[in-house]
């Protein structure tokens, strides 16, 4: 027989305002095994922590119930508190009596009446606990780091000074990601590339950093400090070890009319490119949609012009496979697709550009070398009008999306400011729903484009654009003046929502890291554990969480690191004891479990066994490798024989709890 | 509303702990209302639901049994809850078969995010459960203490 504590936490008056406290602790004082039982205001404090430890010494306790919080937020601590107190730690059971009761009821005695049933559930099951010791996990001191923008790169150099080798694998040609598009940063008006460029250089020179561009995860296996992953780096058919980047090749191509993405195809580039001339690495990649060689046969002038030798039309696409300890998700965003917005006239008139395409308008090294010019004619734009919210925070979400984007309102002032510094003769008009710029220095750069640069903000919603004789015709309201407004625009620009990169969603399925409802991954806590995925081994960076601005990205960035980096630094890992353990007397060795395994912790040895009239028998039996269990249960449920169980969630556990709960 | 005030309906619901317990959880720290007739239990995965739970449930006087888990595709043991969908169509079919009506148990997939699905499911399966009456099938009286 157990010798089971129960412990009824308060939680200030989380749990006490509409849990009779008092009450729940005396009713489960009474249940069989049950020989001390109290409340406390805060459980988890440092004091609550030592009366379960003293309690423990005292009534030499082999059980611990705690009625508290969901197990998702304290278990860890209780049972490290009991594990002070010489207890096993698996020796340990919560009660939620507080989200999953006191919270979600207001009627104090049913509350009271639930919560007494949760606890004596966790009762019955301490009843069949059994003390559990963790095994250990090596750990690969090797981080992968998936998607070369501002934040992979800053997660990989702090990860690398740190003294960890980590792999970058970026989809595109060259690292650098969405930051290499934009002309200038707010709220300082300081150069993108000035800032990001030495830090893509930094990244290529660094010794403990391999970049694995133009390549893309494929299969992701096993968990937290021994992953092995699967990449492929897809055939460039230009040698990167050969080439110098001197971009011969490149101004010789034949293959003219490519819509270049770099520029969001404001202008063309060849079939072999560069993307952009502070590409990293810089090293030129052959387009195999475009190429007349790759296609027909017939061609070969880049070959003929590289003086290094560098082009390879057999090249093919190579598969790396790795050992990594931690991987970081960086995949950041992409602006949203603009076709269901047809009120704008996108696709109508190329003087709608979205607002990064207007980034390139204005970088000094895009099509237009930095003069803002129209797409259509190429004259000089004189009243520009600013469309905020294209696709954020849409009710119900028919088309765009139900979040803030967070950062349009600033990159619109930082355009709506440059616009008019650089050209004092344009009218620029911003129709906005609010202007939200929290941050460090932000509302002051904001209330400078409105009160110094004399940028029109108005609040209001745009209706639609029409375009007529050359011009943009904008109709909209003004709500704070409660009128109609008509505006004959050169140009409109809309500042589309983002959403995560679409490769996001595949990659988490393979990552099993999870993610809500707009693709953007989860963190382990929305609080506490920002930069971790629920998934042990599996870290967030950038954008990929939820939109963000460049500072934050990367502080995230480095928060991603550090957490990284704290992994790595650990010789091994402790498992979770938690795993399926077959009864060999009962395992017929059918392999029923091994089929639904996952992870492929199950493997059969020939036993031998007792007989009668002392024969010995051999026999096939089940085995688990503890280290690679994961402890999801489904060869327990598939065993004929019922010889499979799971530690912690056993077969006996749960039928006691379901008794518990329906007595 | 309770057709029968008299009638006190015992739902088990077993949850995940990856996704539906977290999605119960956040329905809590949401403050949205359902039955206290809903309890709990946290399993690792939908797939570590053994049919003899279900069953056992129904003999010791549930009226209910509701099991959630991660969205296909989303589980966090990869597929998990493919297993545990294929086992309960199969045991809701037989439990048919011996009398307890299909809507008595139900699968529903609630990611960690959905805490107003959780709260708007165990609502609807609370009010059916209401409206079905207590379950008399399979249910073995001398297991009740009373």
């Amino acid at each position: 027989m157990q010798r089971i504590g129960v412990f009824v936490c308060w939680c200030g008056s989380n749990i006490a305002a509409t849990v009779d406290v008092k009450q729940v602790a005396e009713a489960l004082g009474k249940e069989p095994g049950v020989v001390f039982s109290t409340d406390y205001q805060y459980m988890c404090s440092q004091s609550g922590q030592e009366m379960i430890q003293e309690a423990i010494r005292e009534h030499r306790l082999t059980g611990v119930v705690i009625c508290s919080c969901s197990p998702r937020m304290h278990e860890a601590t209780f049972r490290k508190t009991c594990q002070k107190a010489g207890l096993n730690p698996y020796m340990v059971e919560i009660a939620n009596i507080r989200e999953q009761c006191s919270w979600i009821h207001k009627d104090k005695i049913t509350a009271t009446e639930k919560a007494v049933i949760l606890g004596r559930a966790a009762i019955a099951k301490v009843h069949l606990n059994a003390p559990l010791t963790a095994g250990t996990s090596p750990v690969v001191k090797r981080a992968l780091v998936i998607g070369g923008g501002i934040a992979g790169i800053q997660t990989a150099l702090d990860i690398a000074d740190a003294g960890f080798p980590v792999d970058i694998v970026e989809k595109k040609p060259t690292i650098g990601g969405k930051m290499t598009q934009i002309d200038k940063t707010f709220p300082t008006l300081d150069c993108a590339a000035c800032i990001l460029t030495p830090k893509m250089v930094d990244a290529a020179q660094n010794e403990n950093i391999d970049i694995i561009s133009y390549a893309q995860v494929e299969k992701v296996q096993g968990f937290v400090g021994n992953f092995s992953v699967t990449i492929r780096k897809k055939a460039r058919y230009v040698d990167e070890t050969k080439c110098t980047g001197c971009g011969l090749c490149t101004e010789k191509c034949p293959q003219k009319k490519i819509p270049n993405e770099f520029n969001l195809g404001l202008d063309n580039r060849r079939a072999i490119y560069i993307p952009f001339a502070q590409a990293t690495p810089k090293v030129a990649t052959i387009d195999p949609n475009y190429c007349t060689m790759l296609k027909t046969g017939k061609c070969g002038v880049c070959s003929k012009v590289c003086t290094a030798g560098a082009i390879n039309y057999k090249q093919e696409d190579e598969i790396i496979t790795r050992e990594y300890g931690a991987i970081v998700v960086a995949t950041g965003f992409e602006p949203i697709s603009m076709e269901p917005f047809d009120e704008f006239a996108y696709s109508q008139s190329p003087d709608v550009v979205t607002s990064l395409e207007l980034e390139r308008l204005m970088n000094a090294a895009g099509p237009t070398g930095g003069t803002l010019l129209r797409p259509s004619d190429g004259a000089h734009p004189h009243t520009l009008v600013f469309v905020q919210c294209v696709g954020s925070r849409c009710d119900g979400a028919q088309k765009g999306k139900s979040y803030c984007s967070k950062i349009c309102c600033m990159y619109t002032a930082k355009h709506a400011m440059l616009i008019r510094e650089k050209y004092p003769d344009t009218e620029v008009y911003v129709f906005y729903i609010d202007v939200r710029t929290p941050g460090k220095n932000f509302d002051e750069f904001y209330r400078r484009a409105v009160e110094e640069y004399g940028v029109h903000y108005i609040k209001g919603m745009v209706g639609k654009v029409t375009p007529q004789d050359g011009k943009l015709k904008v109709q909209a309201s003004d709500l704070l003046g409660g009128r109609q407004m008509h505006i004959d625009a050169d140009m409109v620009v809309l500042a589309a929502a983002i959403e995560p990169d679409k490769s996001a969603r595949p990659l988490a399925t393979m990552l099993t890291a999870s993610m809500d409802t707009n693709d953007f991954f989860t963190e382990a806590h929305p609080k506490l554990r920002p930069v971790e995925s629920p998934t042990a081994g599996i870290f967030l960076s950038g954008a990929c969480q939820g939109p963000k601005d460049i500072p934050e990205t990367v502080a995230q960035a480095g928060a991603a690191a550090s957490k990284v980096i704290g992994l790595l630094s650990k010789n091994s890992l402790t498992c979770n004891p938690c795993t399926a353990k077959p009864d060999e007397l009962m395992c017929n060795g059918c392999s029923s479990c091994e089929k639904v395994c996952p992870y492929g912790a199950i493997t059969y040895v020939d036993k031998p066994f007792r007989g009668p009239n002392r024969t010995t028998l051999t026999r096939r039996v089940a085995q688990v490798n503890p280290a690679v269990c994961q402890g999801c249960g489904a060869c327990t449920v598939a065993c004929p024989s019922g010889a499979m169980d799971l530690q912690g969630f056993s077969n006996k556990q749960i039928l006691a709890e379901v008794d518990a709960i329906c007595r | 509303m309770p057709v029968n005030q008299e009638f006190k309906p015992t739902i088990v619901a077993f949850c995940c702990n990856w996704c539906s317990y977290a999605g119960a959880d956040l329905s809590g720290t949401n403050r949205l209302q359902y039955p206290a007739n809903v309890k709990i239990i946290r399993i690792p995965c939908s797939c570590r639901l053994n049919p003899m739970f279900v069953l056992r449930a129904f003999q010791r006087g549930a009226d209910g049994v509701i099991l959630c888990g991660c969205h296909p595709g989303d589980c966090h043991y990869t597929t998990g809850n493919y297993y545990a969908r294929r086992r309960m169509t199969l045991l809701f079919s037989l439990l048919d078969y011996l009398g307890i009506e299909k809507e008595r148990t139900r699968v529903e997939w609630v990611s960690a995010a959905e805490g107003a699905k959780f709260a708007a499911t165990m609502n609807d399966f609370c009010q059916t459960i209401y409206n079905l009456g207590p379950n008399r099938r399979l249910e073995d009286l001398r297991c009740k203490s009373e």
